[in-house]
């Protein structure tokens, strides 16, 4: 076998093109997921049962199925139905719907832990639920929540993992191709492994320094 | 100004106001004394419909007080509310409280809405804290950034719930003389309070409440120096021989 530099050196193109690609399905995903998750949230907490009822539902049935279901589902049952995604487009939106809950209760705790004192204060000089949301409520929710947040981005970034199952490429797909055309699995697995860590300690470090500075705002 | 007819108000099978009569008239001051639990705040929270009652009328300046219609959003930017534990919104600074209300629910023009807010925390002694967060001040400091808040709306009237309940006694005296000068000013307030004190020197009227009704009520000399009901004698005792 080659010296382990050499090898590493072999490996690290197709490693370094899954990477990229773990990194798209997963700020796609998060972007979706975050937007649609604050839907849920806001629903949930607008105090209108005809709101928060099929919110809570919605919120409940996705969150009850597997995530590898949820792919399965999307990339080959939709087609059936006349929705044709590529392999690309079903995993980002199968991971986002399936995060948005996760995100969706994340923001809700982070709602509803906001001081019952300053909805009132807030209505107290005449705003509307809508603006009391926006100026008031969220800019502190989102403070509260944003702990929790750092780690659903986390679990969502190595979880992207899973979309390998309908034939994403990305790094932990690359990874097994590779290790099954060279037999090297140790390198090969142990590569894959160092380099989901480089995303993951940084995104923590990040995380950690925005919480520092939004608690210095307060 | 603000009128109560016959105010009725229960949570769940919990009657805590039976039946509260009373008006306060514009430019007085007017301060609900009583026992805890005696309906003082429910009742002030029911003029801007933080709570709802289920009986009666109460009508600001003859406009009713429903807290489940539309028309409450305009009777609060009316009505102006100060906290016990003055609810000052923490990512903002000073300035920003006090111009949160006239910029972002009146719309009014910015540099107008600063220049008077600058001016109510003058006002109320807080010049050199304008870009201070709440975090940053004490207690005392920030009701009277809570007192420049409500100031700023322009409100026909301010409410005030137990404004110095939760304050260090050293502090309690900076919002009270800010108070004093409202009440001076003849800007028309109602008043939950503990401060006997404050009740004697700076109210026009004192209504004592007691299981939810309307004890006594009269000029806040006479209430409070004369109380001819035996409860209120009982009361007045207690607060002020505390031994």
């Amino acid at each position: 076998m080659a010296p382990l530099l050499d090898r590493v050196q072999d490996y690290l193109p197709l490693l370094t093109q899954g990477l990229w690609l773990t990194v798209a399905v997963t700020i796609l995903a998060l972007v979706l997921a975050s937007a649609l998750g604050l839907v849920w949230a806001i629903l949930r907490t607008s105090g209108r049962r005809y709101l928060a009822g099929p919110a809570r539902f919605v919120v409940e049935f996705l969150r009850g199925i597997p995530i590898l279901v949820m792919l399965f589902y999307i990339y080959f049952v939709l087609p059936e139905l006349g929705i044709d995604l590529t392999a690309f487009q079903a995993g980002v939106i199968g991971l986002a719907l399936i995060y948005s809950c996760y995100i969706g209760e994340t923001f809700r705790g982070g709602i509803e832990a906001v001081d019952r004192g300053q909805t009132e204060a807030a209505k107290s000089i005449g705003m509307r639920h809508g603006k009391m949301m926006r100026r008031v409520v969220l800019p502190q929710a989102i403070r509260i929540a944003l702990p929790p947040y750092g780690n659903n981005m986390v679990m969502l970034l190595k979880d992207s993992s899973q979309v390998s199952v309908i034939s994403v490429a990305e790094l932990t797909m690359q990874g097994k191709m590779l290790a099954s055309s060279t037999f090297d699995n140790m390198t090969v697995f142990t590569l894959v492994a160092v380099l989901y860590l480089c995303l993951t300690i940084p995104l923590n470090m990040l995380m950690r320094q925005v919480e520092r500075r939004m608690g210095a705002a307060r | 100004m603000i009128r109560f007819t016959d105010v009725h108000k229960s949570f769940g099978s919990l009657e805590v106001l039976k039946g509260i009569d009373a008006e306060v008239a514009k430019g007085e001051t007017v301060c609900l004394i009583g026992p805890s639990g005696s309906g003082k705040s429910t009742l002030l929270r029911c003029v801007n419909g933080l709570e709802d009652y289920q009986q009666g009328e109460i009508a600001i300046e003859g406009a009713r007080v429903d807290a489940h219609a539309p028309s409450i959003h305009q009777i609060r930017t009316q009505v102006a509310m100060v906290f016990q534990r003055f609810n000052l919104f923490p990512h903002r600074t000073a300035l920003e409280n006090v111009m949160e209300g006239p910029l972002h629910v009146l719309g009014e023009p910015k540099a107008e809405v600063r220049d008077r807010a600058e001016d109510h925390l003058r006002r109320v002694g807080l010049a050199d804290k304008m870009n201070a967060h709440p975090a940053a001040l004490s207690g005392g400091q920030q009701q009277r950034v809570a007192i420049a808040r409500a100031l700023a709306m322009r409100p026909r009237a301010i409410l005030m719930d137990e404004p110095t309940s939760a304050l260090d006694p050293e502090t309690v005296g900076d919002v009270l003389s800010v108070m004093a000068d409202l009440a001076h000013e003849h800007m028309t307030m109602l008043v939950v309070t503990h401060e006997i004190q404050f009740a004697r020197e700076a109210a026009d009227r004192v209504l004592f409440l007691d299981g939810g009704r309307i004890v006594e009520q009269g000029p806040a000399a006479d209430v409070l120096t004369s109380p001819q009901h035996p409860r209120t004698q009982d009361f007045l005792r207690r607060v002020t021989h505390p031994v």
